[in-house]
């Protein structure tokens, strides 16, 4: 046993040096198990881009399509629909979409990039049932509107561009996810320019 | 006593050495999973002349081009043949049933080959097919006897068969077996096939363990670390057993 | 405030009173050396074993038709999945090799007589424990070697004579190993068996820290406190928990604190072990086809058995001792017995001195001899059953349990050197 006295300094300098690095090697240890939480390859598989055919799309026809495990609608409006849109403003909870429930290139009165071809993911905003699409049966909901979406589980109603009504439980517009054209017949839903 | 030991355990070691082994010594394939361009052209001989029959159920698409450097499109130009999906493994739709009443056998899948059977042995398996009319494909193999797959690479590398040399042989003349010789038929000359092969196998050996590149890159900087944390570690124990030395 | 949160804790709860008991004044003996790193070094792989199997708990499915695919998933898809799995598989054999070792040291110095007897068995139920949970987990990955290794040594049950079918049969389930087996091997081996495992560890050093850690010299630190123990200025240097001088009846010689000794050397063997542990991680995962072996890279098939099955290296000693015996069912029973005679050590061994340092030369050539035989039954256990190597196995098998029978008989009026009074 060595007489000299403790070199507290140093010992302390040591048991803090060794404490910090350490503590960064379980800080790093802790990243893999971390990681391995988020999306894996096959989830990002799942939930990427689906490409969808409107070259068959009718005037006034819907089609669904499955993007990240939810239904995603393609409405060709008519121009009668279109037309309309100006009508059910008064009676909107949010007409100018000021609320973020679509990218910016869909922050307009027809919510779409393209003015005809609506595309909105069609979950009820509410509490999640998928709203029935009425082309021609909605003044039965609202008054003087022919076409919308009517939600069957709590009544709440949507204009032709997924815009909610007043006095319904669903809280804000319908959903428009990101999406492209790639060419006059195809749409890329869940990617657009700004993402590529 | 100790030295009966000794040699039995070198014995031992030696034939474990052999244990197990194929009739004939196998080639050291020129592995390097940091040559892309040799990777994507055993993407592309693989797509061309393997993925027929076998798959690489457990290999998407998307990892490969990610991994080897390729642009999805130019990828689905050019290695995506049936309209898969970029996120897609890599299958073909051969029929199972199909598959194994014309072979005998499913054909096994590949992603895991090169850990299966080794680099060095499907190095040497495809450039030893020679020509054999008793089997139902008219090849056989010197690595895999009797083997029940077609030789698929034969318009690479031509009509193969056994050359024979005759050499004295402990003071007899014997018919030697001294390796495969080609008729020329095919489209690549003998260096360019090797090579052809051993960029399939790359290939294969990348595909066996995509995360290999990754794990030795991380793996020197957990190295440094820990050594750091090694020499404190020891620093700090000398400081307190000063206490009891 | 905090003072007094803490006080009302500890009077429900003596927590400072525990730590202090088993880590800052519990006395180690000063003259450990590598050999003694090996105990913590196991706790450790236990911890990472438990931790990263949680993990691949997570993305792994057990059944026969998903289990491969889902190990490729975790390889391929999961981010880091790779790192994750082969921290487990390398921890697997890295926890083998730590054990082995620190059984080892337990036999050179003794640690398993008197009175660390019930310590011993502990270790022992670990040891057979830990078997069981690795075989399990090996048949979980569903590649051929999982599958033939299973059937082979399931297969073993069935030598038992009456019951031996039946009680295969109900091992697995099914009339073959199927997906039935696999989901109650992974049950077990992430459920049941870890929770015996850690009970087992915790009971371990329960026992060990009642009678105290043994030392290469074998010597005990705690002496009778009669006036005849001179103490040095040493030994007053630093003070233990009363428990251990049962209130002053008993004084503590050439002993040291663990907390910080030990701790800062433990760390030294700490970092020391995760350097070749994560070498082995990161570039040489497959251990040479030891660790994971090659026919394990595809999938399970019951039509077709691979050239050669061996089980994995940390059973070849014993599975070696199994295939010398032609005779199945005594062979079982061999490499049952050479497992049993390792737990009955403390009492075949009727020697009173503890450390090889000390004892006769017959018993350190006798632990030479007992290393090299399991040694090279372990490397005949991986090699094809040709009639040399069976006859290699028969030799090195009657080695191995010569070694005990030899201890039994010289240990009784064993000629050993005298005894240093204070540790060397």
């Amino acid at each position: 046993m060595s007489n000299a006295p403790v070199d507290h300094g140093r010992r302390r300098f040591l048991t803090i040096a060794t404490s910090v690095v350490g503590g960064v090697g379980a800080i790093g240890a802790a990243v893999p198990f971390i990681a391995s939480w988020n999306p894996s390859e096959r989830a990002k598989q799942a939930g990427a881009a689906v490409s969808a055919d409107i070259s068959k799309l009718e005037d006034g026809q819907l089609i669904r399509v499955e993007w990240r495990g939810r239904p995603v609608w393609i409405v060709k409006r008519t121009e009668e629909m279109l037309a309309q849109l100006a009508d059910t403003e008064n009676r909107l909870r949010d007409p100018g979409s000021e609320e973020p429930q679509q990218p910016g290139y869909a922050q307009n009165r027809h919510r779409s990039i393209k003015p005809e071809i609506f595309v909105a993911v069609g979950i009820c905003t509410h509490l999640g049932c998928s709203p029935t699409y009425l082309p021609s049966d909605f003044a039965a909901q609202v008054e003087g509107i022919r076409s919308g979406f009517f939600c069957p589980c709590h009544g709440s109603r949507f204009d032709m561009a997924g815009r909610v009504f007043q006095n319904v439980p669903a809280p804000s517009n319908l959903v428009i996810p990101p999406y492209m054209f790639i060419d006059d017949n195809t749409v890329l839903i869940g990617e657009d320019e700004g993402a590529v | 006593m100790m030295k009966k030991l000794l040699s039995a355990v070198a014995l031992l070691a030696s034939s474990l050495a052999m244990a197990a082994g194929p009739s004939i010594p196998l080639d050291k394939a020129p592995i390097d999973l940091h040559d892309k361009a040799s990777l994507q052209n055993g993407a592309k001989l693989f797509q061309n002349y393997c993925l027929g029959c076998h798959q690489m159920q457990y290999q998407r698409y998307s990892r490969t081009f990610k991994d080897l450097g390729i642009p999805d499109d130019i990828g689905m130009e050019n290695l995506m043949f049936t309209g898969e999906k970029v996120g897609d493994h890599i299958t073909n739709s051969m029929p199972a049933d199909y598959a194994a009443n014309s072979f005998g056998v499913l054909p096994p899948d590949l992603t895991n080959v090169a850990r299966v059977r080794g680099a060095d042995w499907l190095y040497t398996y495809l450039r030893t097919f020679y020509v054999d009319d008793s089997r139902p494909f008219g090849v056989n193999n010197k690595v895999f006897p009797l083997v029940g797959m077609p030789h698929v690479l034969q318009e690479l590398q031509g009509v193969p068969y056994q050359a024979y040399e005759t050499r004295l042989v402990d003071g007899e003349s014997k018919e030697v077996y001294v390796g495969i010789r080609t008729d020329g038929s095919g489209e690549l000359s003998p260096e360019e096939y090797d090579r052809a092969v051993a960029d399939l196998v790359n290939y294969m050996v990348y595909t066996g363990e995509p995360s290999k590149l990754e794990s030795h890159s991380l793996g020197i900087k957990v190295l440094i670390f820990l050594l750091i944390f090694f020499v404190l570690a020891y620093l700090l124990k000398k400081e307190y057993w000063k206490d009891v030395h | 405030m905090f003072k007094n949160l803490m006080s009302w804790i500890e009077y429900r709860l003596p927590f400072t009173d525990k730590m202090n008991l088993h880590v800052m004044q519990y006395p180690a003996p000063k003259n450990f050396n590598f050999w003694y790193f090996f105990g913590s070094l196991a706790m450790l792989v236990l911890v990472n074993q438990i931790v990263t199997g949680i993990w691949l708990t997570m993305s792994y499915e057990p059944s026969a038709e998903g289990a491969f695919a889902s190990i490729e998933y975790i390889m391929r898809d999961v981010e880091y999945g790779w790192l994750l799995r082969y921290m487990h598989s390398t921890g697997a054999s890295a926890f083998f090799v730590v054990v082995y070792l620190h059984m080892l040291r337990g036999m050179m110095y003794g640690s398993y007589q008197k009175p660390r007897e019930l310590l011993w068995i502990f270790g022992m139920l670990i040891f057979l424990v830990l078997m069981a949970e690795a075989f399990m987990g090996y048949m979980l990955p569903w590649g051929q070697m999982s599958f033939w290794g299973a059937q082979v040594i399931i297969s073993i049950f069935g030598v038992i004579p009456f019951i031996g079918d039946d009680l295969t049969l109900w091992i697995r389930g099914d009339y073959v190993i199927s997906g039935a087996t696999l989901n109650r091997f992974f049950a077990l081996h992430v459920i049941a068996l870890p929770l015996v495992l850690v009970i087992l560890v915790f009971l371990h050093i329960m026992a060990l820290h009642e009678v105290g850690s043994n030392n290469p010299d074998g010597i005990d630190i705690k002496r009778d406190n009669d006036g005849s123990v001179e103490l040095t200025e040493a030994d007053k240097k630093f003070t233990f928990h009363q428990y251990f001088t049962r209130g002053g009846k008993k004084v503590i010689v050439d002993a040291i604190p663990f907390h910080p000794y030990y701790t800062v050397k433990d760390l030294v063997g700490v970092a020391g072990f995760l350097l070749v542990f994560a070498f082995v991680i990161f570039f040489v995962p497959e251990g040479g086809g030891f660790f994971l072996e090659p026919p394990n890279f595809e999938i399970a098939n019951p039509m077709k058995t691979p050239d050669h099955i061996a089980p994995v290296w940390y059973f070849t000693p014993f599975y070696a001792i199994l295939r010398a015996i032609p005779d199945p069912l005594l062979g079982a029973i061999a490499m049952f017995a050479a497992i049993i005679a390792l737990a009955l050590l403390p009492w075949i061994d009727r020697g009173k001195v503890r450390s090889v340092r000390y004892r006769c030369e017959l018993h350190r050539w006798n632990l030479v001899m007992f290393c090299i035989s399991f040694v090279v039954l372990g490397v005949l256990g991986v090699l094809p059953a040709t009639p040399t190597y069976a006859l290699l196995s028969q030799i090195f098998s009657f080695t191995y349990f010569a070694f005990f029978g030899l201890l039994w008989l010289y240990s009784k009026n064993e000629k050993t050197k005298p005894l240093p009074v204070r540790l060397t």
